[in-house]
């Protein structure tokens, strides 16, 4: 499992792993718990192109449905088709197994928060 | 949390178990402990624990009680046995649903009466007032003083049968005995504890009627007994897909004031045929208008569910609207219940669910979609 402090994440309770010009992006803990058991993951296609803040997925559980927001502006060089197959490791391991896609950025907004800002705002 | 939401009994219990809590009627109570699929599936193979202490329980007594339950509700409750529940209506004078109610006769002149929580307030000024015609009838809100549990779940009854400390009183039928919507009653600690063969799960199961001070050690008696047979607390969201896949109404997606009884398929629970009159039995004689909608069920393939307030169609005309849906836990695919227009109503038209700009495909079938092997 990822070290969580060392994640960027936004107030849509998503996080962001950056490894060079690649952001990989899942929900955290906090938004898995939120929504129960996650039983559908629709992500967005390789090469779509993504508009920080815009909605450009779904993860619906068998209560409610979250939209998954774009952290930053991209392109979606891989989604996690595991996560698509079995929707479950959103729960069983958000930071790890249970990414959703990976993008090709060309700046990180500022906007993003530190673990601590997150902490602070989900009430850790 | 704000000091007006209100806490169940049980609520300390709860939160050592780890359950997360959602608002329900200004009720904080249970939405899981784990996961509630886990919870879902361990209700339709074993059993589970749920807390509905939110339920609102009026209590109904005196020589007029049965004739008085006659016309407030459109139900004849004079009819039903010592023990015995029925499946009843509160009706406003349109015929429209004030709450739909489990009602209980636990004495020749005394009712129980189980309203939804959400409908507490509702239902207590609506059968006081219909009670101020009856001379002999006192009407009385006991919500606060009893906590009500419910084991669901094809181990329900082992489980209670090896519940430490709770043991059926002498002259009462067993819970071997007991059958389906009838009752029996129980010594726990000092007190005794009203015990309903009744259920919202589509299983067989139990409603435990207890006294608020002893609902934390039955709870407990319970858990302590049920965990070796595969019992685990479940919360409101399992309940909610478990009640769905029944085919079980729940009030404020599937009925409510503006919905006559005939529409959400509950024509039979209404005794048309009763002596006298009952509020409301004009306007369900009268019938609702000819394009009024009907509730439905529909299923669809894949995973995508629509929920409660989406769109139904026929080609590009919108005809209905989605009441309660969801992945089905049990059968794998998406399940709803919905009101649509009557012309659409037929079991096997293929309709459209607008699920969030995407058209998904849904059959319309018959009620419950899941039934239990019995």
């Amino acid at each position: 499992m990822a070290d969580k402090t060392t994640l960027k994440y936004t107030a849509e309770h998503e996080w962001i792993r950056v490894e060079g010009d690649l952001a990989v992006i899942g929900i955290t803990d906090y938004a898995a718990e939120k929504l129960g058991d996650v039983v559908f993951v629709d992500l967005p296609a390789v090469g779509a192109a993504l508009s920080a803040s815009t909605v450009v997925g779904e993860i619906e559980s068998t209560k409610s449905v979250g939209e998954l927001f774009a952290p930053l502006d991209g392109e979606v060089v891989e989604a996690n088709d595991a996560v698509v197959d079995d929707p479950s490791l959103v729960n069983s391991d958000p930071f790890g197994a249970g990414w959703l896609v990976s993008v090709r950025y060309d700046a990180l907004p500022d906007t993003l928060l530190s673990w601590d800002d997150y902490a602070a705002l989900v009430g850790e | 949390m704000t000091d007006l939401e209100r806490t169940s009994p049980l609520h300390a219990v709860h939160e050592a178990a780890g359950a997360s809590f959602t608002d329900f009627a200004g009720w904080q109570m249970p939405v899981r402990y784990s996961s509630d699929l886990a919870e879902h599936h361990a209700v339709r193979t074993a059993a589970g624990i749920f807390d509905i202490s939110h339920m609102a329980e009026i209590q109904v007594v005196g020589d007029d009680a049965a004739d008085f339950l006659d016309q407030a509700l459109a139900g004849k409750l004079s009819a039903i046995d010592l023990l015995q529940a029925k499946y009843s209506l509160l009706l406003n004078e349109a015929g429209g649903i004030i709450d739909d109610l489990v009602v209980y006769r636990n004495g020749e002149h005394e009712y129980l009466v189980v309203a939804n929580a959400g409908n507490h307030d509702a239902v207590v000024a609506a059968l006081t007032e219909r009670a101020a015609a009856f001379e002999h009838v006192v009407v009385m809100d006991r919500s606060d003083e009893i906590a009500l549990i419910a084991v669901q779940g094809p181990a329900s009854r082992a489980i209670l049968q090896a519940t430490e400390g709770l043991h059926i009183l002498d002259e009462l039928p067993s819970l071997d005995e007991v059958k389906y919507y009838r009752a029996t009653g129980a010594s726990f600690e000092n007190g005794t504890v009203f015990i309903g063969r009744t259920g919202y799960t589509g299983e067989d199961g139990f409603e435990l009627y207890v006294d608020a001070a002893d609902a934390v050690e039955l709870w407990n008696a319970i858990v302590a007994a049920g965990t070796p047979l595969g019992l685990v607390p479940a919360g409101l969201a399992s309940r909610d897909t478990l009640r769905l896949e029944a085919g079980m109404p729940l009030y404020g997606h599937e009925l409510g004031p503006d919905m006559l009884p005939v529409q959400a398929g509950l024509g039979r629970v209404v005794a048309l045929g009763k002596h006298g009159t009952f509020i409301g039995r004009d306007a369900v004689e009268a019938g609702p208008a000819d394009d009024a909608p009907v509730l439905l069920a529909l299923v669809s393939e894949g995973r995508r569910a629509g929920r409660a307030g989406y769109r139904v169609l026929a080609g590009d005309t919108t005809v209905g609207e989605v009441t309660s849906g969801a992945l089905s836990p049990t059968l794998g695919h998406p399940i709803a219940m919905a009101y649509v227009h009557p012309d659409h109503a037929e079991p096997g038209t293929v309709l459209d669910i607008d699920v969030r700009g995407t058209r998904i495909p849904a059959t319309v079938t018959t009620l419950p979609f899941y039934s239990r092997e019995k």
